[in-house]
C-alpha cells in the first residue's frame, strides 16, 4: 500500500526560516446577517510557541477558529502558512496544511479502540493495523503522550480522552494545533497534565493555538497572549507583562463594574431557602449535589462560583424542578415548594435565565411573542381558562422589546433571526415579568456582545433594587464579583466556602474552585 | 415585498415545487418503460365523472382522518405509524356498540363513534405510556401493536361475530337503520357521499382550534419545537407524550366511521383495510395544516380513483399512481426544507436591513436634535 509521506518527510516541505510565523492572519473579517463576527483580526502565531487567544464568549473566537480551521470562509483578509498565502474551504484542506483542531466536545466513538478511532477517516496514511500502532506508539513516545493504541476509549478517563484527541490530530501531521477551551473540562491535576503535554509539543517545534477564557491558566502556559474583544484583535501582550486584572479589562474593554457604586439592598427577610439538597449521579458516580443549603435574603444577589460540571447547573435544574430524584426542601417566600411540578414553581415566583438559552431558553423557529408565552403558558397577559391569548401577549411582548432594548423589527420576528444579546434580553425580560420573587440568572451574559452584557448587569442590579432574589451562577469571576452580595464556591457538587465580594480576588476565588484551599488548609 | 405576502406565496411554492417534480419523475418513469406518456397524464387529469367524484370525497374523507391523525404526532415530534392498527380496534369496538344497540337511534350513533375515539386513544396511549415510561420508540411500539391489533381484532371477531346467511363472511350485527348516517348525492350519482363529513370539518377546525388556541396545542407545539426549552418552561414532556398519542389515537379512531355509518355498516372480514398509512404521506403533503391535508387527501383520493381505467384505456398498471404518490413523499419532504431554509435566510437578512435602517434614522434624529 503506498501511503501519503510520514510526519518526517512533511515536515521538510513546510520547513519555516526562523522569523516567519507559523501561521499569519491578516485583516481577517467575517459578517453574519446582523452581526460583525470577526472584524480586522490580525495574529501572528510563532513557530514552537503557545499562543493564547482570549476574550469573553462571544468576541469572536470560535468564528476565527472555524476560519481558521476552514469550516467557514472569511469575507476578507488573508491567511499565511509558513509563510505563503493559503485559501482554506474546507478542514481537509486545513489538515493538508499542516492545521489541526481539538474541539472542546470530544469527537471520539466510545465502544472503539485508540487505534480504530486515530485511523478513523485516515485509513490511507499507515493502514488501520500493525503500521498504524507502530506509528501511534511512536508519536505518543515523542509527545509524552502515554496513550495506549489498543484500550477502548469507554475505559479512558477525561484527560486520556483529551490525548487521543491531540494523537489524531498529530497522526494527521499537523504542525499547528488549535485547542478549543481544553480545560472546561478537565480537573486541576489533568490541567497541569495537559500543560506539561503542550510544552512538550512546542519543545518539539510546534505551535499550540489555546484558546480560553480563563486568564490565570492562560498566564501560565502561554508565551503570547492576543486578546480579541467586538471581533477584533485589541492587543498582543507577553504573559509576563500582565496581570490576571489588566487582561479582563483588555477583554471587557472598560472598567469592570463593581459592587461600591450600588449600596447594599440585602435585607433579613429569607426568600429562599434550600436545604441538605442532593442529586445522586444516575451512572452510579459520586453525587453531583451533596448536601447543598444556603439561603438568599430579599434584595440579595447570591453568586455561585465554581469550575464547570462542577454541580452548578444541576443545582439550577434541582431548584427548578427539572431533574427528578433530588432530595432535599427547597421554600421559597414560606412556601415549600420542594414538592411542585417546574409549573407550579415558575407560578409561584421563579423566573429563570437559563445557561444554553438555545436549548432551554427559546423555541428558535417561533415568533418572539410565541417566546413571550413560552414559560407562561398559565398566566396573564399571555393566556388565560387554558387558552392562548394572541393580541395580549404580542401586546406584552412588544413591551419588553421596548423596556429591555430587543434590537428587532417586531414581536412577529423568528427568534432565530436575533442576534444572542438580543434573544438574552429578550429572555431576562420575559422571566423579569410575571412578577418573580426568585431570578435564577446561569450565565446570563454567555456569548453576548458588550453591549447587551452591560444592560443585562443592569438589569440585574435593577432586580437585586426591586427587592427580588437573585442566584446568579457564572464562570466569569469579574461578574460574579462585580455583581454578587455574597459568593458560595461550588466543588464537586458540594459548597465549600463562602466569601465576600469586597474583599475577594478572582485569585483567591479560582483556588478555592480548584479546591487548592483544601490541600493548603 | 409585504412580509405576509412573501409568507404565504413562500408556503403555495413548496408544494407546487413538489408535485411539479413528482410529475416530472413519473413522467421519467412512465418513458423509461415505454408507456404512452401523454395518454396517461389526459386520462389521470381528465375531470371526473360525477360517480368518480363521490368516490373522491368519500376516499379523501377516511384519508384525511388518517392524517389528521398522524399530524398531531407530527407537532411533537412523535411519529405515530401505528393508525392502521388503532382504525381496527376503534372501528370494531364501535361496530360492536353500534351493533349492539343499547341506545335508540343517533344517541347509539354517538356512543359507537365515542368507543371508537376511546379505543383508539387507548390502544395508541399504550404507545405512548410505553415511551414515557420506559423509553421505547413510538415506531417500533406503534408498528407492534399494529400487528396485535389485527390478530387481536380477528380473534375477538371470531368471538362475537354472527355469519352471514349462505356465505362464509362473518361480521358483526349490523347496526339498526335508525343509527347509520345518511349520506348526499352530486346529481344524479347512484352512490352518496358519506354525511361523516361534517366530523370530518368538525375534526378539522378542532384540530386547528386546539393546536393554535388552546394552551395543551402551546405545550404540544412546544415539545416538538424543543423538548429541552419545553421542560425548562414548565411542561411534562412525559404526560403530553402520552396525550398526544392518545390524541392522535382518538381521531385515528375515526378512520373506519365514514365506511361503518356510511356503507357497510358492520365490521367484518371484508371491511376495507390499509386505511392507516396513507395518511403519513398526506400529512407531510399538507404540512400538517388542516386545509392542506384536506387538499392532500383530495389530490391522493383522486389519483387513486383516476387510475382505475388506465388499465382499461391506455394499458398501463394503475399501481404507476403509486410512484406518483411516493414521489410526491420525498419530493415534499425536500422542497419544504428548500423553502424552509430560503425563507428563515430572508427572515434573516431582512431583521438585519431593517435593524439598519432603524440605527440609521436615529443617527440622522440625533444630530438633527444637535
Amino acid at each position: 500500500m503506498t501511503s501519503s509521506p510520514p510526519p518526517a518527510d512533511l515536515e521538510k516541505t513546510t520547513t519555516t526560516p526562523s522569523g516567519v510565523p507559523a501561521v499569519r492572519l491578516r485583516g481577517i473579517g467575517k459578517r453574519f446577517p446582523g452581526v460583525i463576527a470577526n472584524d480586522d483580526i490580525n495574529i501572528d502565531v510563532a513557530r514552537g510557541s503557545i499562543h493564547a487567544i482570549v476574550g469573553e464568549n462571544g468576541a469572536g473566537k470560535s468564528t476565527l477558529m472555524k476560519i481558521l480551521y476552514g469550516v467557514q470562509a472569511p469575507d476578507s483578509g488573508t491567511i499565511e502558512v509558513g509563510g505563503t498565502e493559503v485559501a482554506l474551504s474546507s478542514p481537509a484542506d486545513a489538515i493538508r496544511e499542516g492545521i489541526g483542531m481539538v474541539f472542546q466536545h470530544f469527537m471520539l466513538a466510545d465502544n472503539l479502540t485508540v487505534l480504530e478511532n486515530v485511523v478513523l477517516g485516515a485509513e490511507k496514511m499507515h493502514g488501520i493495523g500493525g503500521k498504524a500502532r507502530t506509528e501511534i506508539r511512536a508519536i505518543s513516545d515523542a509527545y509524552g503522550l502515554g496513550v495506549d493504541p489498543d484500550r477502548r476509549v469507554e475505559d479512558l478517563g477525561v484527560g486520556a480522552r483529551q490525548r487521543v484527541e491531540i494523537l489524531k490530530v498529530l497522526y494527521r501531521g499537523a504542525k499547528v494545533i488549535i485547542l478549543d477551551e481544553p480545560t472546561a473540562v478537565l480537573v486541576p491535576q489533568e490541567v497541569d497534565e495537559l500543560f506539561g503535554n503542550l510544552r512538550e509539543l512546542k519543545r518539539e517545534g510546534l505551535s499550540v493555538i489555546f484558546i480560553s477564557h480563563k486568564l490565570d491558566e492562560v498566564l501560565s502556559v502561554a508565551d503570547e497572549i492576543t486578546v480579541v474583544r467586538r471581533g477584533t484583535t485589541v492587543a498582543t501582550v507577553d504573559p509576563g507583562s500582565v496581570t490576571s486584572r489588566q487582561l479582563a479589562e483588555l477583554m471587557v474593554g472598560a472598567e469592570l463594574p463593581t459592587p461600591s457604586t450600588e449600596a447594599s439592598t440585602v435585607t433579613d427577610q429569607v426568600l429562599l431557602s434550600v436545604r441538605g439538597m442532593g442529586l445522586a449521579d444516575s451512572a452510579g458516580g459520586r453525587p453531583l449535589l451533596s448536601d447543598v443549603s444556603f439561603d438568599i435574603h430579599r434584595g440579595e444577589v447570591l453568586g455561585i462560583a465554581g469550575v464547570e460540571g462542577n454541580g452548578q447547573a444541576e443545582l439550577v435544574e434541582a431548584i427548578m424542578g427539572m431533574r427528578p430524584g433530588s432530595t432535599g426542601t427547597i421554600t421559597l417566600a414560606d412556601v415549600d415548594i420542594s414538592g411542585f411540578s417546574t409549573h407550579r414553581r415558575r407560578e409561584a415566583g421563579i423566573g429563570y435565565v437559563p445557561e444554553d438559552r438555545h436549548r432551554h431558553g427559546l423555541l428558535l423557529d417561533a415568533p418572539l411573542w410565541e417566546n413571550r408565552v413560552l414559560g407562561h403558558q398559565t398566566r396573564k397577559p399571555s393566556a388565560a381558562r387554558g387558552l392562548i391569548r394572541r393580541r395580549a401577549a404580542v401586546a406584552d411582548t412588544q413591551r419588553i422589546i421596548e423596556a429591555y432594548d430587543v434590537r428587532t423589527p417586531g414581536p412577529d420576528v423568528l427568534a432565530r433571526a436575533l442576534s444572542g444579546g438580543n434573544q438574552q434580553k429578550l429572555i431576562v425580560g420575559r422571566e423579569m415579568s410575571g412578577d418573580p420573587v426568585l431570578l435564577i440568572a446561569a450565565h446570563p451574559t454567555r456569548g453576548v456582545d458588550v453591549g447587551a452584557q452591560g444592560a443585562i448587569w443592569d438589569h440585574i442590579k435593577n432586580a437585586r433594587r426591586l427587592g427580588l432574589a437573585v442566584l446568579l451562577i457564572s464562570a466569569d469571576l469579574d461578574e460574579l464579583i462585580g455583581l454578587s452580595d455574597r459568593i458560595e464556591v461550588i466543588l464537586r457538587g458540594r459548597l465549600v466556602g463562602s466569601f465576600d465580594p469586597s474583599d475577594v480576588t478572582p485569585d483567591r476565588l479560582g483556588s478555592a474552585m480548584t479546591g487548592a484551599q483544601e490541600a493548603t488548609a | 415585498m409585504n412580509v405576509r405576502l412573501t409568507k404565504f406565496l413562500l408556503g403555495l411554492g413548496a408544494p407546487l415545487l413538489a408535485l411539479a417534480l413528482a410529475f416530472g419523475i413519473t413522467s421519467l418513469v412512465l418513458i423509461a418503460a415505454g408507456d404512452p406518456v401523454g395518454e396517461v397524464w389526459s386520462t389521470l387529469i381528465s375531470w371526473p365523472e360525477q360517480r368518480n367524484q363521490v368516490n373522491i370525497i368519500n376516499n379523501a374523507m377516511v384519508l384525511f382522518f388518517s392524517a389528521l391523525a398522524v399530524s398531531i404526532g407530527f407537532r411533537m415530534n412523535l411519529f405515530n405509524i401505528g393508525v392502521d392498527g388503532q382504525y381496527r380496534v376503534a372501528v370494531f369496538a364501535a361496530a360492536v356498540v353500534a351493533g349492539e344497540a343499547w341506545l335508540p337511534g343517533y344517541l347509539n350513533t354517538a356512543l359507537a363513534i365515542v368507543a371508537a375515539m376511546v379505543a383508539g386513544a387507548l390502544w395508541a396511549g399504550f404507545a405512548g405510556l410505553l415511551k414515557a415510561t420506559r423509553g421505547v420508540s413510538e415506531v417500533i411500539a406503534t408498528i407492534m401493536l399494529n400487528f396485535i391489533a389485527t390478530s387481536l381484532v380477528a380473534f375477538l371477531l371470531a368471538k362475537l361475530a354472527v355469519r352471514e346467511q349462505g356465505s362464509n363472511i362473518i361480521g358483526t350485527k349490523l347496526i339498526p337503520e335508525g343509527s347509520r348516517i345518511g349520506g348526499f348525492s352530486i346529481g344524479d350519482a347512484p352512490a352518496q357521499v358519506y354525511g361523516f363529513i361534517v366530523f370530518s370539518v368538525l375534526a378539522g377546525l378542532a384540530y386547528w382550534f386546539v393546536l393554535n388556541k388552546t394552551r395543551f396545542g402551546f405545550d404540544l407545539r412546544a415539545t416538538g419545537a424543543s423538548s429541552t426549552a419545553a421542560v425548562a418552561s414548565g411542561v411534562s414532556v412525559k404526560r403530553m407524550t402520552i396525550l398526544t398519542m392518545m390524541a392522535s389515537g382518538a381521531i385515528a379512531g375515526l378512520v373506519g366511521l365514514p365506511i361503518l355509518f356510511g356503507s357497510a355498516y358492520n365490521y367484518g372480514s371484508t371491511f376495507q383495510s390499509g386505511l392507516g398509512f396513507a395518511g403519513i404521506a398526506i400529512a407531510l403533503l399538507g404540512r400538517n395544516h388542516p386545509v392542506g391535508i384536506a387538499l392532500g387527501a383530495l389530490l391522493f383520493a383522486y389519483l387513486d380513483e383516476q387510475s382505475n381505467p388506465l388499465q382499461i384505456l391506455v394499458g398501463v398498471s394503475p399501481d404507476i399512481v403509486a410512484i406518483t404518490q411516493g414521489v410526491i413523499v420525498l419530493t415534499v419532504v425536500v422542497s419544504y426544507e428548500i423553502v424552509r431554509r430560503y425563507g428563515v435566510k430572508l427572515e434573516q437578512r431582512r431583521v438585519a436591513a431593517e435593524l439598519e435602517a432603524m440605527r440609521t434614522t436615529s443617527k440622522q434624529t440625533e444630530e438633527v436634535a444637535r
